[in-house]
């Protein structure tokens, strides 16, 4: 009982609000990754991979030329090359989508590791100088505001990035004729090849976009959040990604939802230590905190007509 | 309305009429098979021109070539006199050529305006979609072809006959003067397809080519003005529809005498076989679908339910296959009561059920045509010991007469379902179900989108089954089928039983009452 009261005690404190919201922008980037690729008909489960490879990516560009925006943008095209495989396999060789996304996340995770003991031996050299990583931006006046200063306007610059991301993502899936076009291309293919539509290029792309999203992600953990990179850090970021954009019914604001429970969720468990609660026991709680919002508002899911399937025209 | 007949010679597709459409040698092989052979297809500016032949005669692929979606081994292509490279359907787009397919090619969850301008959306400030520059257009076409439709609504709602029509603003909307129209008919309604007849003249009249594939015969003389006759991958002939008979065009499909008539005698009904009293059925979105209907159905006997599609016949065949649940109500086969038992008992009391969406529900694909001979009675003794091992030996000697006996062609049993054209996908249910005697036989759409050969083979099929003690429900969307096979004809009219007609009943009473009227009248 007291643990429950401590818990929604933590509620009314910014600090909890503010570091949901810099987790589950975390969170965010992949799960937008996932949405277009999904939607464009490409089963995605590599975020964790991809991102992955963009914190180690990020890291070591970052010591090698001390530029965080560098580091962020090679971390983004690292995923957008990851991505690019499962490109290659699952649309021109038309295999298992699954297996394509699971293999690249073991690879990511293998190769990853591998480079980093190469580099370090785990000598703790894997450390970027704080002066070096995404900076917080502290908005003027506004981070003033009582409470909601702290929470919305004292946040990691990926954080603004995440949220300009998710409403862009947003208007161009719903309100532009390139996102009606990756959307019908995830529904039914031969619609839109009939249509004159290529179905290939708009695969590729939103597969690209998925693993750039997903290595900006990976930017945020190891440079944004932490300073180091460590060998599977992402620890499943990944796939919270994935169920969070299942749970957001493959939509970009349905996604940021998600995200946010799963945030709050982390954000309770960082307060591990004055609550008096095993925290393994709290640990579960982003995913009791989902099921509970699923079954209890979301109901039926309903993923793209043609999502996993891959095309092959011409076939009666 | 304005189904008027054609004077001879009033059109303007004479002989003087340049080319449209000119196919030369096209030869398109699939492993092991030739699609078209050497196939030479001519059509003429502003003639409706109908391409006919059995199921892999290779009319599909032959317009999906012409279309860019399949590219041919061999041959050559001319598009109003000029040599064309057909690469792709842009390709085809850009040549005023635009394809209705058979299976529509509309995005349920978008609207219908999205669907009709997907591929050539009109934008606003870069990338914007302009939904009401789209419905602005759509209006223009639409009232132009006397095609209304409302642009907003989501595609999926749509009735059958209303996404044709998408479908073909979607072609105009492309600016198509040559319009390919793939099976238009196969999923319409007597009615619907007189209005997609009535909206075809009004194309022809405005300037347009259409090419029709089609196989119901009766429509083709209808409405075309010539035909070209395929047969396994090579043209047998074309020829001026004005000049020709549904005899001769089956002819030459098939390749021999085709009987087009149910040969069959006045029924001796037994006992009741099959008995539903007061059976309520909901549909998908929980709504009743079936309501309070009761009907008799004895031995010997083919009882016909007629309807409009999304009356409630899906529902009812489901309930009493049991596959569906029943929300009240009462089934029985014989004196056994089968009300909620589910497939497998509802099975083993005697009903046989050769359900609608053969590929969805009435075949495993991937499976082998012997495994799926043997569905539904993988425990029987002579299958399986004891339930568990199966007896491959006795499966295979099992599935080869039923092979043999219903004529399905097949390199093999161990074939996969998914290998075989549609007509024989539909023997090897027909097969199945038959090949166990079911006390009653539920046949829904038996032969949907087999060819006339088929048709007529599956048809003596259900007779004979009759004959020999068998109690047949029939549901088909095919009038003619259900007239010529049926010894008592129930009307379905969202989910009752509106009235019992006689066999001889015609056409157009059965069309009124399907869709609601007529009842008052006095029965004839």
């Amino acid at each position: 009982m007291n643990a429950v009261l401590q818990i929604l005690g933590l509620f009314f404190t910014a600090g909890l609000w503010q570091l949901a919201l810099e987790l589950g922008a975390l969170l965010l980037l992949p799960a937008l990754g996932g949405t277009i690729s999904e939607r464009s008909g490409v089963v995605n489960i590599a975020m964790e991979g991809m991102m992955l490879t963009g914190a180690f990516t990020a890291v070591v560009t970052d010591l090698v030329w001390h530029n965080a925006l560098l580091a962020t943008l090679a971390a983004a095209i690292s995923g957008g090359l990851m991505a690019l495989i499962h490109a290659v396999v699952s649309i021109r060789f038309r295999a298992d989508q699954i297996i394509s996304g699971f293999a690249i996340n073991i690879f990511a995770f293998g190769l990853t590791t591998f480079l980093i003991d190469k580099m370090t031996n785990f000598q703790g050299a894997a450390h970027v100088p704080q002066a070096y990583t995404l900076p917080v931006i502290t908005v003027p006046v506004l981070s003033n505001i009582p409470f909601l200063g702290q929470v919305l306007f004292q946040q990691n610059i990926m954080v603004y990035v995440a949220l300009a991301l998710l409403v862009g993502m947003n208007i161009m899936l719903f309100r532009t004729r390139l996102g009606l076009r990756i959307r019908a291309v995830g529904e039914h293919p031969q619609a839109a090849d009939t249509a004159g539509i290529n179905v290939y290029t708009l695969r590729y792309g939103a597969v690209i976009a998925s693993g750039l999203l997903s290595g900006l992600g990976g930017a945020f953990l190891s440079i944004g959040i932490n300073n180091v990179f460590l060998p599977n850090m992402t620890d499943g970021a990944g796939y919270i990604a994935l169920a969070a954009m299942i749970f957001g019914k493959w939509k970009p604001f349905g996604a940021f939802v998600a995200c946010m429970i799963f945030g709050i969720g982390e954000a309770i468990y960082a307060n591990n230590s004055t609550i008096h609660i095993s925290q393994y026991l709290l640990n579960t709680l982003p995913y009791i905190l989902t099921i509970v919002v699923l079954a209890a508002f979301v109901g039926k899911s309903a993923a793209p007509a043609a999502d996993g399937l891959p095309y092959e025209p011409g076939v009666e | 309305m304005s189904t008027e007949i054609r004077e001879k010679g009033a059109w303007p597709a004479s002989e003087q009429q340049p080319l449209a459409v000119e196919m030369r040698e096209i030869t398109k092989t699939w492993p092991g098979v030739v699609a078209d052979d050497r196939v030479h297809f001519d059509v003429r500016k502003g003639e409706i021109h109908a391409l006919i032949g059995e199921n892999g005669a290779g009319k599909s692929t032959l317009m999906n070539i012409l279309y860019g979606l399949l590219h041919a081994d061999s041959g050559t292509i001319s598009i109003n006199g000029q040599p064309a490279q057909i690469r792709g359907p842009r390709d085809a787009i850009a040549l005023g050529i635009g394809m209705v397919h058979q299976h529509f090619m509309l995005i349920p969850v978008l609207t219908v305006g999205e669907n009709i301008v997907l591929g050539r959306e009109p934008v606003t400030n870069g990338d914007f979609y302009d939904r009401s520059g789209a419905s602005q257009r759509i209006h223009d076409i639409s009232s132009r072809y006397g095609l209304s439709i409302d642009p907003n609504t989501r595609t999926g709602d749509l009735p059958v006959g209303l996404q044709q029509r998408v479908e073909i603003l979607k072609v105009l909307y492309r600016g198509a003067d040559i319009l390919i129209l793939d099976e238009p008919t196969g999923v319409l309604t007597p009615q619907e397809t007189q209005d997609l007849f009535v909206v075809l003249r009004e194309l022809v009249k405005q300037g347009k080519t259409i090419i029709f594939i089609s196989h119901k015969l009766r429509e083709v003389l209808e409405i075309s003005d010539r035909v070209t006759v395929l047969r396994r991958g090579k043209v047998i002939g074309t020829v001026p529809t004005k000049e020709t008979s549904e005899e001769q065009l089956a002819r030459m499909m098939v390749g021999r005498d085709v009987l087009l008539r149910v040969d069959k005698q006045p029924a001796k009904p037994g006992q009741v076989a099959l008995r539903v009293e007061h059976l309520n059925v909901k549909n998908e979105r929980d709504l009743p679908a079936v309501r309070d209907l009761s009907l008799e159905l004895r031995s010997g006997e083919i009882l016909g339910i007629a309807g409009v599609e999304g009356n409630g016949q899906s529902e009812l065949v489901e309930a009493l296959a049991g596959t569906r649940p029943v929300a009240s109500g009462h089934i029985w086969v014989g004196d056994k009561e089968i009300t909620n038992s589910g497939a497998r008992k509802t099975r083993k009391a005697g009903m046989g059920h050769i359900p609608e969406d053969r590929r969805g529900t009435g075949l495993v694909l991937n499976y082998s045509i012997a495994d799926n001979m043997i569905f539904g009675r993988q425990r029987d003794t002579a299958f399986s010991w004891r339930g568990f091992v199966l007896l491959l030996s006795s499966i295979f000697s099992w599935a080869k007469r039923l092979i043999a006996q219903y004529d399905v062609r097949t390199p093999s049993a161990e074939t996969p379902a998914r290998a075989l054209s549609g007509g024989n996908q539909q023997k090897v249910i027909v097969a199945r179900e038959l090949g166990s005697q079911p006390r009653v036989l539920l046949a829904s759409q038996p032969t949907r989108g087999v060819d006339i050969g088929a048709i007529e083979f599956i048809h003596r099929q259900l007779v004979a089954q009759r004959d020999t003690g068998a109690a047949i429900l029939l549901v088909s969307a095919e009038l003619e089928e259900i007239r010529s096979l049926s010894d008592r004809i129930a009307v379905l009219y969202e989910g009752q039983i509106v009235s019992m007609e006689s066999p001889e009943v015609s056409e157009e009473r059965l069309g009124l009452l399907m869709t609601g009227g007529g009842t008052r009248t006095a029965q004839g």
